[in-house]
């Protein structure tokens, strides 16, 4: 912990994210382009012909927009236990992020959904959770802008953070719980072919490390910010 | 590369074009902000030399 410690000190961040964030940023582009590239030269699937295409930014768009979720709500555990103002940062950082590739998520499922399943939208376990890691996003985003104080906000944020926490495993474990029109998991558990897996897999690894080069350019963002603020307040920056 | 999506491109480039709209824009906005932010902290930090505070407001 003394280690996630030192490096969660804002000035230490600032150095090691800096020097981290080209590295991040040019595998995010290399990864997605590779991807692109063996997806579009991929065949089309023998039973969904060629609307596979969308599975490479469908699922690799939900997988960040979960991942994003966990992310907040460590980053919020860590702030409720051991007040690290760092943490608080860091969550609030993610939430615009992880709410863009839910919504992404929903808006490329939904396009996929109505050539294979004949519908837009079904009601089902799956789908019907993820709308709601949507709106989880979008409270939490409201929550730290309807508090003035920053420390309640923050407190109250993390709070809601945790409780919409539940959600997580809810959508992950929807498709073996319930009945669901969406398929099950099927990276796993070696169903998709490796033509379609490779392209996949660098895809959603790409799209991770999208999300980690913008959510730290954001958190060094807010930090200078918070100093900008201090300055103006006469404090010291 | 196959770009011939056949019956399905009015599902499938939808969904690759609003993918890409969305991610190059939230790269801009978060590059923008980032760079905002660098100008006003310099600008202030001009303002106020390193570890003097600035006076108190009466």
């Amino acid at each position: 912990m003394q280690f996630l410690f030192r490096y969660a000190n804002p000035h230490n961040f600032m150095r090691l994210s800096g020097a981290v964030l080209p590295f991040t940023a040019i595998a995010a582009a290399l990864c997605v382009g590779t991807a692109l590239y063996l997806g579009f030269t991929a065949p089309p699937d023998y039973q969904q012909g060629r609307t596979v295409l969308i599975m490479f930014i469908h699922v690799p768009a939900a997988t960040v927009a979960e991942a994003a979720y966990g992310a907040i709500a460590l980053c919020s555990l860590l702030s409720l236990v051991w007040r690290h103002p760092l943490s608080d940062t860091a969550a609030r950082a993610a939430a615009p992020f992880g709410a863009l590739f839910t919504a992404l998520g929903l808006i490329t499922g939904a396009l996929w959904g109505k050539p294979m399943w004949g519908t837009y939208w079904v009601w089902d376990a799956r789908l019907t959770s993820f709308l709601l890691l949507l709106f989880l996003y979008l409270g939490y985003m409201a929550l730290w802008n309807a508090i003035e104080d920053e420390t309640r906000a923050a407190r109250a944020a993390a709070i809601l953070a945790l409780v919409g926490a539940v959600n997580i495993p809810i959508i992950k474990f929807s498709v073996n719980w319930w009945n669901t029109l969406h398929q099950g998991e099927s990276i796993v558990s070696g169903a998709t072919d490796p033509v379609f897996l490779a392209p996949l897999l660098i895809m959603m690894l790409g799209y991770m490390l999208l999300f980690a080069t913008l959510w730290m350019v954001r958190i060094c963002t807010a930090i200078l910010e918070r100093r900008a603020r201090n300055l103006m307040q006469g404090g010291p920056a | 590369m196959n770009f011939d999506m056949g019956a399905y491109g009015a599902y499938i480039w939808p969904a690759y074009g609003v993918s890409a709209v969305a991610l190059i824009g939230a790269t801009l906005w978060t590059v923008a902000a980032w760079c905002r932010a660098k100008a006003k902290l310099a600008a202030l930090e001009q303002k106020t030399p390193r570890g003097i505070a600035a006076p108190e407001k009466k």
